[in-house]
């Protein structure tokens, strides 16, 4: 590799530990990437992956000593390379309060160590307020499926983030940031930043950056760490950074098509990524060579996530496996949902449209209710009794009621009272609130940095937080 | 007739965003590939009537180079949303399994 990458001339390597910061990297993985000389560090924090709840809740999916214990790796290495650090979407959703999160485990790490660091804070988060303006002048898109959007959706949304681009993390970096932390980001525009910034080629830049997002998972073994990307002025190389690992042209030509719906054209902001020409050269057992990936640049626009509540849910769980009730399980479900919703409205006095009642039979048909051709009768049902209303007290009062009904309901009238198998005791359990995304729009900027907000503190330094 | 999963590798599917699922058809040669690719089984029309969605917001994706058939298209309902009973769209390819490939 040493002697080929004398012939590509100028390299930028980008250390990718792992796929989210809090998933851990495996210390021999990332001490061998250290000795391969990096010219920073880059890591994404979060993502919509898991849902709603994160972005709708404010509050982080990795757990505060998962994500202390990575960013201390990383912060430690930093300081040891002398070379920018980048984390984004931090605290999983990117909003302020999850940049703040971060910044505040950064700085009892710096404390604990005995390291300094000047650290740029990248914020995205937006109010609905501030976005009215551009939706009146109609410079807010929707992207497929989604129609147009209106205030009262905006209103609606208890936290909205812009996704940022590579351009203000470059300008952290281009004003001497050692660690940036930023709110909502592109995963991909966290690993292209220092690439991009340095003036290589936008085609190599992103294509590596979008297969090496989810750290580890375009190699042969995901759980022992990420890898190394080394973009050049034609293409890139990618390697693990476990010895014991391998990229193969298989393993990183197919990372594309995961969790994108076009493995093709990459929307970014400000470009889209064509892979379609791209080729896959193995330079090795363990490193792959990425060549012929174009970047088309076009309108620059900023991706709005946006999540609002959704009315509040309990749950009761129970389970059948008298072989009497399986035998005729989809008769007995319909029989129990049709008093249930009965009883809800005449002796709770609740009405129909003031609940919503879900019954999900895991055995049976829960993840697919298309009815089977003579399905055989299932071992066990476990019955998910899911209730959703505008307080977590009506949901609870009517997951109550329906407690003894799934308990003792029989398949026939006349049968003797039949019990069922209830794991919890009480039965009811309250979720809590329930999010659902309600953003699914791109606003159009003249400038990337227009909606980036910038914090600037010094770490270990005897200076009072600066703003910048 | 035989069934998708009795001709292709491996078949998954994965949220692509919270508004759309993606479902990847590992056919394992270049023969398979070329079966599939045919089939009517796969069709926008196809998938719609499983998954419950308009054909023609249905994309497909041929990638020759490993073998892939690639198919997208809107969530039913939104991840999280109500009613969802599958948040990351892991299991959707299921219903696909049984496909007669003709």
């Amino acid at each position: 590799m040493v002697a080929s990458q004398v012939l590509r001339g100028r390299v930028c390597r980008v250390l990718v530990p792992s796929g989210v910061l809090g998933s851990g990297c495996p210390e021999e993985a990332m001490s061998r990437g250290e000795r391969l000389s990096p010219d920073c560090i880059a890591v994404d924090g979060g993502s919509t992956d898991s849902g709603p709840h994160y972005l709708g809740a404010g509050r982080s999916k990795m757990t505060r000593p998962a994500t202390k214990r990575d960013l201390r790796q990383l912060m430690l290495a930093r300081d040891r390379l002398g070379v920018p650090l980048l984390v984004g979407s931090c605290g999983t959703s990117g909003t302020d309060a999850g940049v703040d999160w971060m910044a505040e485990i950064a700085a009892e790490i710096a404390a604990e160590e005995g390291l300094t660091a000047r650290v740029a804070l990248v914020y995205s988060e937006l109010s609905a307020e501030a976005l009215r303006a551009p939706l009146a002048a109609g410079t807010i898109t929707p992207l497929a499926p989604a129609g147009p959007l209106d205030a009262a959706t905006l209103d609606s949304c208890e936290h909205i983030v812009g996704l940022l681009g590579y351009e203000p993390l470059a300008k952290a970096i281009g004003e001497g940031a050692d660690i940036v932390l930023s709110g909502r980001t592109t995963d991909t525009a966290v690993l292209a930043a220092v690439p991009l910034m340095r003036g290589l080629p936008a085609g190599p830049s992103w294509h590596a950056a979008k297969t090496a997002e989810c750290g580890g998972l375009c190699t042969t073994h995901s759980r022992r760490g990420g890898v190394m990307l080394s973009i050049d002025d034609h293409g890139f190389d990618i390697e693990p950074l476990h010895i014991d690992n391998q990229c193969t042209p298989f393993s990183v030509s197919a990372h594309l098509l995961y969790e994108n719906a076009d493995p093709f054209r990459l929307k970014e902001p400000g470009v889209t990524l064509d892979a379609t020409s791209a080729t896959y050269r193995a330079l090795d057992e363990r490193c792959v060579r990425v060549e012929g990936s174009v970047a088309e640049p076009n309108g620059y626009t900023m991706k709005l996530e946006g999540a609002g509540p959704a009315g509040f849910r309990t749950m009761v769980f129970s389970a059948i496996a008298d072989p009497r009730v399986l035998a005729r399980i989809g008769i007995w479900l319909a029989n129990v949902e049709l008093h249930l919703r009965g009883g809800i409205r005449e002796v709770l006095g609740v009405a129909d449209d003031a609940y919503r009642l879900e019954l999900r039979p895991y055995g049976w048909n829960a993840l697919d209710p298309r009815p089977a051709p003579a399905p055989p009768p299932p071992l066990e049902v476990g019955l998910m009794t899911l209730v959703t209303a505008d307080t977590q007290e009506l949901a609870t009062e009517i997951a109550k009621y329906c407690n003894p009904v799934l308990l003792h309901f029989p398949l026939d009238p006349n049968d003797p009272l039949p019990s069922f198998a209830f794991p919890f005791s009480p039965a009811e359990v309250e979720l809590g609130a329930q999010y659902e995304f309600r953003l699914n729009h791109v606003i159009a900027l003249d400038d990337p940095l227009t909606l980036a907000r910038f914090r600037w503190l010094n770490l270990g330094a005897e200076a009072p937080d600066a703003a910048a | 007739m035989p069934r998708l999963d009795e001709i292709a590798d491996y078949v998954r599917s994965k949220n692509a965003g919270p508004f759309w699922v993606t479902i990847d058809i590992f056919c394992g040669d270049a023969d398979r590939f070329d079966r599939l690719r045919e089939t009517a089984a796969l069709s926008p029309e196809a998938i719609g009537a499983i998954y419950g969605v308009d054909p023609g917001k249905v994309l497909r994706f041929d990638a020759p180079l490993i073998n892939v058939i690639k198919i997208s298209f809107p969530r039913p309902i939104a991840q999280g949303g109500a009613g969802d009973v599958d948040s990351h769209a892991g299991q959707m390819f299921v219903a696909l399994l049984s496909a007669e490939i003709g």
